[in-house]
């Protein structure tokens, strides 16, 4: 009984002590940002990796996401004889939710791990150490554009999830199904806010990506650094993240669209 | 007058947790010579080179480097003093997203306000005093090992530094690179008028390149002095490293129980 105590409230302050280590770093970072944005390459650099190189998966997701809402959408509205409404119900669930949300998902396991193998690899063969020796930081060098370029990308990336979505739901909903495209289109212009929608989702999308790229670069930098460690960093990133932007939504969701809107 | 010592270490005491792992070390390198660090693997010569470079703390003691404590040092500070050194690593921990020229560039383009055009001249005076202006374009996946430490060491060279420090420089090398690595520390040293600290238990090709040795062993210094005195030093440690005797103050047995209580023998006797 007494060691299960001793072990819980070991886990318990390591738990508090990384994540006061993390806030740190995380404050450290943001003060030694300058060199991401004086030398804008080596941030267009990571947008490259983080962002470019997951188009093909976002897009390819939200076309099936907007494909598979279309269809959903259009067996439980046609009950009510709302079919028109088909394209309200793809642009709204799209853009204040799943294309923040799942987007979010998606980059942190295509960018977020990437991002968290590279740094973990750079300090187990000892190139950061080299570079702390050549007088270079390494949160300036190397973590400050990777967290810069993928927060930047985040954003961009859900709003291509959310219009391919919306093409998705056009191709089955007004091509497939027939439902009325001049209906399709005015309804989702008419009741999509820029707003209360628009601006909500890529307040999430920023924040969703401010939460996975600071979780990947730390659990990098942090890695133990051996083959092992480093496998085990990453699949945090992936884990936690995932977990973060879940409960993250949840917060958000309640500030923003509980006022009636 | 430039002081005779470019590093001194004084009553150095370093423990990474409670358990120290260097004892009351202490030790001078002298300015412009090339000093090895030699002992078994464990016996902590590399915790010392990361103190020297300002990497670690001593937890109790002193480590005046290039005229400065360590311990003083804020980060302004310790960056200014890592400017006047390079550092060579084990594997060479070059930036593996980065050509071979790039890596080389890598601090000239970070310290310096130079013109790409005089960047790209020293990069190829570099890579060609460790003969490798070839092997510019290539990435570092693209070398063998003892180019790879090459490429490391004119990327440790690159602003010309007073200290070089050396962790490991010849391990997994083949005879040829060996020798050629040992003979760039050698000349590079001589070439820049720079002073060298290399950690190693390579000892038949250290001794024979090295102005002073210090032997250590279990976190002490043991033995030291130019490599003709510690070999006649008779102290029985540095005897059997630089002979490689399987047995001796380093014993080839593991402690444990008597070998016949271990078999059943004692009982049945």
């Amino acid at each position: 009984m007494r060691a299960a105590l001793t072990h819980l409230g070991a886990a318990v302050t390591a738990g508090i002590w990384r994540l006061g280590y993390g806030a740190r770093f995380f404050a450290y970072l943001l003060v030694h940002s300058g060199t991401a944005f004086r030398r804008f390459r080596l941030t267009l650099r990571e947008i490259y990796f983080a962002g470019v190189l997951s188009l093909i998966i976002i897009l390819v997701s939200g076309l099936f996401v907007g494909m598979v809402l279309g269809l959903q959408g259009y067996d439980t509205l046609q009950r009510y004889g709302s079919s028109e409404a088909l394209g309200v119900l793809v642009a709204l669930s799209l853009v204040r939710e799943l294309g923040p949300v799942v987007a979010g998902l998606l980059f942190a396991s295509r960018a977020g791990s990437a991002i968290t193998a590279e740094i973990g690899l750079m300090k187990a063969t000892e190139q950061l150490s080299a570079m702390e020796m050549m007088a270079v930081d390494p949160i300036a060098r190397v973590v400050a554009p990777r967290f810069w370029g993928g927060v930047l990308s985040m954003p961009l990336l859900a709003a291509l999830f959310s219009a391919m979505g919306i093409f998705g739901g056009y191709l089955v909903g007004v091509v497939l199904i027939g439902v009325d495209e001049g209906a399709f289109w005015s309804q989702m212009q008419a009741a999509v806010d820029v707003r209360n929608d628009i601006l909500n989702g890529v307040i999430k999308s920023v924040v969703f990506g401010v939460a996975v790229t600071l979780i990947a670069v730390f659990e990098g930098y942090d890695a133990v650094p051996t083959a092992e460690g480093v496998s085990g960093a990453t699949t945090r990133t992936v884990v936690t993240s995932s977990l973060a932007i879940l409960a993250l939504d949840f917060v958000l969701t309640a500030l923003m669209f509980t006022g009636g809107n | 007058m430039a002081d005779p010592a470019i590093a001194q270490i004084e009553d150095l005491t370093f423990a990474y947790g409670r358990e120290p792992v260097l004892h009351g070390i202490d030790l001078d390198i002298p300015r412009g010579k090339v000093v090895a660090v030699m002992g078994q693997s464990g016996c902590g010569k590399t915790t010392l080179l990361r103190i020297i470079a300002a990497a670690l703390l001593p937890t109790r003691g002193r480590a005046r480097v290039l005229g400065q404590v360590t311990a003083d040092l804020d980060r302004d500070a310790l960056y200014a003093l890592r400017r006047r050194m390079g550092m060579l690593y084990q594997f060479g921990a070059l930036f593996t997203d980065m050509t071979v020229f790039d890596n080389v560039a890598f601090q000239m383009r970070e310290h310096t306000n130079l013109p790409e055009d005089a960047i790209r001249d020293l990069v190829l005076l570099k890579l060609e005093a460790v003969g490798l202006r070839g092997a510019a374009p290539l990435m570092p996946a693209e070398l063998s090992g003892g180019m790879a430490r090459r490429v490391a060491l004119a990327r440790a060279i690159a602003l010309d530094p007073e200290l070089i420090l050396y962790d490991e420089p010849f391990t997994g090398l083949d005879p040829i690179a060996l020798g050629v690595i040992a003979r760039l520390v050698r000349q590079l040293n001589d070439a820049l008028g720079a002073t060298a600290v290399i950690v190693t238990h390579d000892v038949a090709e250290t001794l024979p390149l090295v102005d002073y040795v210090y032997f250590m062993a279990d976190g002490r210094v043991v033995a030291q002095g130019t490599p003709a005195e510690v070999r006649r030093s008779g102290v029985p440690f540095v005897e059997q490293f630089v002979s490689g005797a399987i047995d001796g103050p380093v014993p080839f047995h593991y402690p444990a129980q008597g070998y016949g209580a271990d078999l059943g023998l004692a009982a049945s006797a």
